[in-house]
């Protein structure tokens, strides 16, 4: 019993639901027998991965599904040991090298040097480069990208990067240039996706609670069909006015968000300080944390203190990615907020005094 | 005696280091499809384009079989790294290119340790004024420094007097982006020579030039739209014309194809994603949306953009072409937003979030372009 999310993953190209003129130019490039190295971008949720697996199958046949974790060791030149996991078909490998932290460029270089090196052993049948498939490459320090430029050209060969990112500001432009890039907008119609999943599940699903899952999954595919999945175990069938269960912490952050504008002082101060900490401790991302608060305090503000505000969250949020400790940041950006809010309401009074 | 262990010794440094491929290996591997940046990477330093000063200073040089150290510096894809093989393969061959040539880039390691030991014991070998079969080379070895620009200080420190004492037997060539990263001591140690952006009728020429040998059909107006958004930069440009000949199989460029606007969304993988360009009509719809004063509705495009993952980064430099002419900011406006773009440039640089950023300018532009004077 997998999830809807695993379970209805498209595994070939031409299974793939949205962006068809994308998969068709992908096969194109397949059926050539080689491509340069890629650069998939898109924000989560989007199908990145999907269209990089559906591709190696193409490319390679169902040998790419049989996976096996292997654990790899590197050493760095302070002779410290570090440990990676990848997951490796015979004809790719995956890494995700932002486990490594600082070292990640002895783990980067290590890795492609090692499987560039060797050689397919049955030219014939097989093709005769390999695929290296590097996760979050946004993660990776500036070093390990430098890394990468030339490494890249050398070891073209017998080897092709297939890089994922989020973000290609975070990426170099050396390593850009290098790539084929690859633009994976996420979906615009998520609702028409559900019902598909829905109708091969032998569910029934309203119109309208379509919608209403749609709009709050922001169009991230991903969670719109976890949505879906924990309203079919909430009750089923469906009922159009049924609630759409949001995550805890997002309930939490957004009366957070509310105790913020309810009262400006060190005690409400002290109070939010508790409550980020213990959003934290769940491993909420500090830049999701400052999005979800900015975009519940924007709406109780006036226009121009919206920019103001927006301003602030962006130099917060700038600095929470440059420092080390995030809740610093994140308590500077409330107490900022409250003091801006309180002047705010403070000269709304006089005036209404002075009239 | 002395001429084998230095071809030995050469070897046995060379193996990780760059291997160049002879005419021979290059006519095996040609079915499978090399990059065209390599295949039309100039054989002579006579194929340089456009950077005359250091060609026939090259050149002369070449003539007396003798170099300076080198420093050479320039944006990306002038054609720096190009110019140095080449001359290093008209004083060698390819014969003894491998025993005679160490080149080092960013993606080999070089902390001070291999500047210590690898750099120096290729340095100090001493190798013969003749080849194999006789005919006259000249006595000196090449070390090429790729990128020098991303080595340590402590690392260029190292280099100082290795590179003086083995002057005898040694040629260094440094080559970087930014001649400011490379320490005081070094560049004076080096002759130094900028590297042009190549304008744009050079460019012209050499891509209408490859379309030709790859029998793709382009025309002119295709071309022009690739060589204004690789900005002088050859690598760029090649990279691009490969890209779209690789996703259409009928070998045909059109401008079209190139920028294709259909759309915001229609649009899921041509050249424009390819190269990260966002279609213009997106960056109006943000401009004019900026106009209508509602934090809302720019909130809503900022995050559909983002979701169409759109790099921040390329929306920041498009905008930023768009602002200068927009008529109704006055200059003092524009430099107010001149400079937020640079901090935000920075920001996006250190890896801040893209959405806050964006919604940062976006609702800035939106005040300037509301609030009067």
């Amino acid at each position: 019993m997998s999830l809807w999310v695993d379970k209805y993953r498209p595994t070939s190209l031409s299974k793939l639901d949205y962006h068809k003129d994308l998969a068709e130019q992908l096969k194109n490039l397949i059926q050539s027998g080689d491509f340069p190295h890629l650069l998939f971008y898109g924000p989560s949720g989007a199908g990145k991965k999907t269209r990089i697996m559906a591709m190696l199958r193409e490319l390679y046949g169902a040998g790419v599904e049989k996976l096996r974790v292997e654990h790899q060791t590197f050493e760095t030149p302070s002779k410290k040991k570090i440990e990676i996991t990848t997951v490796a078909s015979n004809y790719h490998i995956e890494i995700n090298p932002s486990d490594a932290k600082n070292n990640d460029r002895v783990v980067i270089q290590g890795m492609i040097k090692s499987v560039a090196q060797t050689q397919q052993l049955d030219a014939i049948s097989q093709k005769n480069f390999k695929v290296i498939v590097v996760m979050e490459l946004d993660r990776l320090t500036k070093d390990a990208q430098h890394a990468l430029r030339r490494t890249m050209e050398k070891y073209i060969s017998t080897c092709r990067l297939i890089l994922c990112c989020n973000s290609t500001s975070r990426v170099i432009p050396a390593v850009r240039s290098r790539c084929l890039g690859i633009r994976v907008a996420a979906p615009t119609a998520d609702e028409a996706l559900l019902h598909g999943v829905c109708k091969k599940e032998g569910l029934t699903l309203n119109q309208e609670l379509a919608v209403r899952i749609a709009e709050q999954s922001k169009r991230n595919l991903r969670r719109a069909l976890l949505m879906c999945e924990a309203c079919k175990v909430q009750q089923y069938p469906f009922t159009p006015d049924q609630p759409v269960s949001e995550a805890e912490w997002e309930i939490y952050l957004r009366e957070t968000a509310a105790a913020i504008v309810e009262q400006q002082n060190p005690k409400r101060l002290l109070e939010v300080r508790a409550r980020l900490y213990e959003l934290l401790c769940h491993c909420i991302p500090p830049d999701v944390i400052i999005k979800g608060l900015l975009s519940e305090l924007i709406v109780n503000s006036d226009g121009q203190l919206k920019t103001e505000i927006t301003a602030l969250a962006a130099f917060y949020e700038h600095r929470i990615q440059m420092g080390r400790k995030a809740i610093f940041h994140l308590e500077a950006f409330v107490a900022k907020f409250m003091s801006i809010y309180k002047r705010f309401l403070d000269e709304g009074m006089a005036a209404m005094d002075f009239m | 005696m002395q001429q084998t262990t230095t071809e030995l010794a050469g070897k046995k440094i060379n193996m990780s280091s760059e291997i160049m491929p002879t005419d021979g290996e290059r006519k095996s591997s040609s079915n499978v499809s090399v990059p065209w940046v390599e295949k039309y990477r100039p054989r002579s330093i006579d194929d340089v384009a456009h950077q005359d000063e250091v060609v026939s200073v090259l050149r002369k040089c070449l003539q007396g079989a003798d170099l300076p150290n080198f420093l050479f510096y320039g944006p990306p894809g002038t054609g720096k790294t190009s110019t140095i093989l080449a001359a290093a393969r008209h004083l060698y061959g390819s014969d003894i290119y491998r025993s005679r040539v160490l080149e080092l880039n960013a993606s080999d390691d070089r902390g001070i340790q291999v500047i210590r030991e690898k750099i120096k014991t290729f340095a100090q070998l001493s190798v013969a004024n003749q080849r194999p079969d006789g005919t006259p080379c000249p006595p000196f070895k090449i070390i090429i420094l790729d990128e020098a620009d991303s080595m340590t200080h402590a690392a260029q420190a190292a280099l100082r007097r290795t590179m003086e004492k083995y002057s005898k037997t040694t040629r260094f060539c440094l080559i970087c982006n930014y001649v400011s990263r490379i320490i005081e001591p070094l560049t004076s140690r080096c002759s130094k020579f900028r590297f042009k952006p190549l304008p744009e009728n050079i460019l012209l020429h050499h891509l209408s030039a490859i379309s030709e040998k790859e029998n793709l059909d382009c025309d002119k107006q295709a071309l022009r739209n690739i060589i204004s958004i690789s900005e002088g930069d050859m690598r760029k440009a090649i990279t691009y014309i490969q890209s779209v000949s690789r996703l259409y199989n009928d070998k045909r460029i059109t401008s079209e194809r190139i920028i294709e606007s259909a759309g915001v969304t229609g649009l899921y993988f041509s050249i424009a994603s390819a190269t990260l360009v966002i279609p213009d009509a997106l960056i109006d719809s943000i401009l004019e949306t900026c106009r209508l004063n509602s934090y809302e509705k720019l909130d809503k495009i900022i995050q559909n953009v983002i979701a169409d993952s759109y790099s921040a980064y390329q929306l920041l430099s498009q905008l930023h072409d768009k602002i200068v002419d927009v008529d109704e900011l006055s200059d003092k406006k524009k430099s107010f937003l001149a400079q937020m773009m640079a901090e935000i440039d920075k920001c996006l640089m250190d890896g801040a979030d893209e959405y806050l950023q964006m919604m940062k300018l976006c609702s800035h532009i939106m005040q300037q372009v509301c609030a009067g004077e």
